[in-house]
């Protein structure tokens, strides 16, 4: 049992602030005086209701502080860190943002976002394929982000897993990249499902790789047909000042009551 | 795989509910996992067998009730059996259309002693 926030941890996953340790002992004593006749429980209870709970309380903290959480998923490799390094360089002087890296292993996207002198917490899964909703609320309890912030949380590469996992973010936005085939959406179409935002990424590559941006569109918006589109590439900048533009409107929003 | 926190949390619902009641072990477990759901039966079958191992689950009985997608057509207000998040409405052929089952994915029921 989690003392902080009385739920079960998952104990394989692992939590580092820059500098800080926060162990997680997790001890069940269970003794129960039973009774030996079948009883049938009407238990009627969603399996995620936990990290929903958990989710819902996120969002209550975020909203609270006026903080804008993103769900940033994709493949492996689609670009979500460099687009994250791009991001927190060139809107280092407007915004206030923080980075919760999610990977299985390692903390090499937390170094790459630390050097871009942004706050980061590198969370990783072990085995497990995707963030869940507690493991974030202990990494923003060791962060504390400020008000009026960004929290950008780069979830495991991974467009399956994910998908299930409501982690308490305002927008989930899903990157892909013009190298994975315009088909991803219709074949992993949960994931395109959740998201508002689909960002196609290494738009630098479209001359030699065949990808159609109609084709992905429209399977995607036959998944989705409210989901928003914006073609960047990471690399050359393309396109990256509509990706601005289109924070800095989420962050100016005001919260529909 | 998710499917492995999946029967995680299976578990952890079936261990609380079962201390409430003072019991020690589930003869049966029943469960509702919809088609639209985002879970894949072989994934999650083998997460299970892994994960029960010396939990009060083990042993049990387990009983899952799958439910089928329907959608309903947010243009023409059709509701329609649906196999694919990404399938049109039948009647319109618009994409608007509004999950209204086979997303579901609970714990129904424990038999316990
Ligand atoms: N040509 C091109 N390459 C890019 C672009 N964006 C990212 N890359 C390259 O794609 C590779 C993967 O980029 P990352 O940012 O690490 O991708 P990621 O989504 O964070 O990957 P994981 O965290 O492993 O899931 C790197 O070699 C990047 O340099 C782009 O716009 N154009
Ligand atoms: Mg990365
Ligand atoms: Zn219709």
């Amino acid at each position: 049992m989690c003392a902080t926030c009385g739920c079960d941890a998952n104990a394989s996953s692992s939590i580092r602030q820059i500098g800080e340790t926060h162990p997680h002992p997790h001890d069940h004593d269970h003794t129960h005086d039973h009774s030996h006749s079948k009883t049938i429980i009407e238990v009627e209870k969603d399996v995620l209701y936990e990290n929903n709970l958990l989710a819902q309380r996120n969002r209550g903290y975020f909203e609270a502080r006026n903080v804008l959480a993103l769900n940033l998923v994709s493949s492996p490799g689609s670009g979500k860190t460099s687009l994250l390094e791009r991001t927190l360089t060139d809107l280092k002087d407007h915004f206030t943002c923080y980075v919760i890296e999610g990977d299985q292993q390692t903390s090499r996207d937390a170094d790459r976002i630390h050097a871009t002198g942004t706050r980061v917490a590198q969370i990783n899964t072990g085995k497990g394929c995707h963030l869940d909703a507690h493991m974030i609320l202990h990494a923003v309890q060791g962060m504390k982000p400020a008000e009026n912030s960004i929290l950008f949380i780069e979830n495991v590469g991974n467009l399956v897993c994910p998908a299930m996992f409501d982690l308490g973010e305002k927008e989930r936005v899903v990157i892909i990249s013009v190298t994975e085939g315009d088909d991803k959406p219709i074949k992993y179409p949960d994931m395109f499902h959740t998201s508002t935002l689909c960002i196609i990424n290494k738009i630098d590559l479209l001359p030699y790789v065949p990808f159609s941006m109609d084709k992905v569109k429209e399977y995607a918006r036959q998944v989705n047909p409210g989901l928003s589109f914006l073609e960047v590439s990471c690399t050359s900048g393309e396109g990256l000042s509509a990706w601005y533009q289109w924070l800095k409107e989420k962050v100016q929003e005001p919260e529909h009551v | 795989m998710h499917e492995l926190s999946i029967v995680m949390s299976i578990i952890r619902i079936a261990e609380t509910e079962s201390a409430k009641n003072n019991a020690i072990k589930v003869e049966e477990i029943e469960l509702e996992i919809g088609d639209l759901s985002g879970i894949e039966i072989t994934a999650f079958d083998f997460a299970w067998q892994q994960a029960v191992r010396s939990t009060l689950l083990e042993h049990s009985k387990r009983k899952i009730n799958h439910i089928p997608g329907e959608g309903q057509c947010m243009d023409c207000a059709a509701v329609f059996p649906m196999q694919q998040l990404y399938e049109p409405c039948p009647v319109c052929g618009e994409h608007f259309v509004s999950v209204q089952k086979g997303k579901e994915l609970r714990v129904k029921s424990l038999v316990v002693n």
